[in-house]
């Protein structure tokens, strides 16, 4: 994803001389072909992310695009309150990237993995909230935030992942896409858990469930009108995201059916604790540790689904 | 007041006239930080009679040169002097604070002409100025930016990121002016968290400074003309000043950070300052 952005980030900065990159001093690696090609369109502000916020809004309010990019909670947490009274108060035009959103820094401790950023972002007025589900929704996210006015989070994964859509899918901000359909349950996934996702429908599809698989790559605003299909035409909506299992996905989602749903439907949400993990471990290590693994996954929904039906038989 | 006669205006009325704004409303919306506003009237008129290319009919104008009030929460002098300047009526001022009005309690940007950046988060002000210098120089636009600072924000670590980063990248377009008062919320700044060696310190960091007297009106006006006074450097003006100025009971007294005039104080201060022409 991340090189996927940088690339997406080149080329839209090709075609539009507004668009302004700043990296908290990270990005090594990565970030040499924009500043070698715009040399005064970048900026390394240092390891001081809430001055790079606000020289990003002042830069913004100046007719730019600002794109500010660090690792992790860097450029989210460390400089929150700047995002919320200098960005979004000021509805300036800055994007926040991430990349390593999740535990894509896992063995890397608790202070890199980004698991709360999903939940607080998505609560600031005029922030749009995208996570994107592998380098192509990726490519495309970048060129649709830079093209929305207006303060936009993108949380990213890590470099290397596997492209999950075959390309040209159609990508809108606020639209969920729908990966494959299906009509005995849901599952909607954000972020680089849309691989897993697939592979849970894989493993369920095996079984003879057919799962609709969703990638929300918006949490903010929230496709409430796929949601809303997916209730009436399977019934059943598990939400699945490398993320708290506190406000993220699963909470965004739960606030909409439980106020939306007249008829009795199953939901589940498939996240993190609103833990910090007590022992190192690589990404793929914490995952398997959580049971945000295809295997585990798909046993907990089938028995999920099992139980409902269950208790919708003892009550007819 | 007009734009013209503003222009002529004899600049101590200015500042009168504002510190008589402000004791309105603050004694008329029962808030506070007063003595805050007060310690900055002066620095206030010079700069909007003498030294900001504003323009009240078009507070947009791309061009203008940027003021940010970083110490948001000392607004009620600065929105007295946009109204005196012709940003807005000078009605909108016996509204401040009340339900449902555009003039909040601290510095608000939303419907409200001339006011740049909304504030009254400390340490939020000067990171903006600097993105808005840096947008001047990479646009090559003459627009200079000015932030007014609090000496007790000072205290925020986002101000000295910006700190660093001004004369790093040769902001030369960039005016901080710091109101020091000497006093912060609970107690003078000595004491809170000490800030000497001020000038050393902002020096050290590359920043050409200059202390003034920040009630000396042509001393203010002589710091402010010449931007900047060093090419390639930020400039950083350390106005002294006296909390509550122009109030003796007011005067260098922690008890008016927050305290709002009640009536009798009120009429006292009013007693002082005179009446509005």
């Amino acid at each position: 994803m991340r090189s996927a952005f940088f690339a997406a980030l080149t080329t839209l900065a090709e075609r539009d001389d507004r668009i302004h990159l700043i990296v908290g001093d990270l990005g090594f690696g990565v970030v040499e072909t924009f500043a070698r090609r715009f040399p005064d369109r970048f900026l390394n502000a240092g390891v001081a992310e809430q001055n790079m916020t606000g020289v990003a809004v002042g830069m913004a309010l100046s007719g730019k695009i600002v794109f500010t990019y660090s690792i992790a909670n860097f450029p989210v947490l460390r400089c929150l309150e700047q995002i919320r009274n200098d960005v979004c108060y000021h509805n300036a035009n800055v994007k926040v990237v991430a990349v390593g959103g999740g535990l894509a820094y896992g063995s890397l401790g608790a202070s890199h993995h980004a698991t709360e950023d999903l939940a607080v972002m998505r609560s600031l007025p005029g922030m749009v909230v995208v996570a994107p589900g592998d380098p192509i929704e990726t490519d495309l996210a970048t060129a649709a935030v830079a093209a929305h006015s207006g303060p936009c989070y993108l949380r990213l994964g890590r470099a290397g992942e596997a492209k999950v859509h075959q390309a040209g899918i159609n990508f809108e901000l606020g639209k969920a896409v729908e990966v494959r359909d299906g009509e005995d349950l849901t599952i909607v996934s954000t972020g680089g858990m849309l691989q897993t996702a697939v592979q849970v429908s894989d493993r369920l599809q095996v079984q003879g469930l057919n799962a609709r698989v969703l990638s929300m790559h918006t949490l903010q605003p929230l496709d409430h009108a796929a949601l809303s299909s997916a209730l009436r035409d399977t019934g059943a909506i598990f939400t699945l995201e490398e993320h708290s299992i506190i406000g993220g996905l699963g909470g965004a989602v739960a606030e909409f059916v439980a106020e939306s749903c007249q008829a009795p439907f199953t939901f589940k949400r498939f996240g993190l604790p609103p833990t910090f993990s007590c022992v190192s471990g690589s990404q793929e290590f914490l995952r398997e540790k959580n049971n945000l693994t295809a295997e585990p996954l798909a046993a907990l929904i089938r028995s999920a689904l099992q139980k409902e039906r269950q208790l919708t038989t003892q009550q007819v | 007041m007009s734009l013209n006669s503003l222009e002529s205006a004899d600049l101590s009325e200015l500042a009168r006239r504002i510190r008589i704004q402000a004791t309105h409303m603050i004694h008329r919306a029962k808030s506070s930080h007063l003595g805050s506003g007060l310690s900055m009237a002066d620095l206030l008129a010079v700069l909007y009679a003498r030294i900001l290319r504003v323009n009240p009919a078009r507070p947009d104008w791309p061009d203008r040169d940027r003021f940010i009030l970083s110490k948001g929460h000392a607004c009620a002098p600065l929105y007295a002097i946009l109204a005196e300047r012709g940003f807005f009526p000078l009605e909108w001022l016996d509204r401040f604070y009340q339900d449902g009005a555009p003039l909040a309690g601290h510095a608000t940007h939303v419907n409200v002409p001339g006011i740049e950046i909304s504030t009254g988060s400390l340490g939020h002000g000067l990171p903006i100025a600097c993105g808005m210098a840096l947008a001047a120089k990479r646009d090559r636009k003459s627009y200079r930016v000015f932030a007014l600072l609090s000496d007790g924000e000072c205290d925020e670590g986002s101000n000295w990121e910006a700190i660093l980063f001004a004369p790093h990248h040769a902001l030369d377009n960039l005016v901080v002016i710091v109101d020091y008062n000497k006093i912060q919320s609970l107690g003078t700044v000595k004491d809170v968290l000490g800030l000497e060696p001020f000038v050393a310190k902002w020096q050290s960091f590359g920043w050409s400074v200059q202390e003034i007297d920040g009630h000396n009106l042509p001393a203010i006006e002589s710091a402010l003309s010449i931007v900047p006074p060093e090419k390639d450097k930020p400039t950083c003006i350390i106005a002294h000043t006296i909390k509550g100025k122009g109030v003796s009971f007011m005067e260098d007294q922690l008890l008016w950070h927050y305290r709002s005039p009640d009536a009798a104080e009120f009429a006292k201060a009013l007693n002082e300052l005179g009446e509005l022409a």
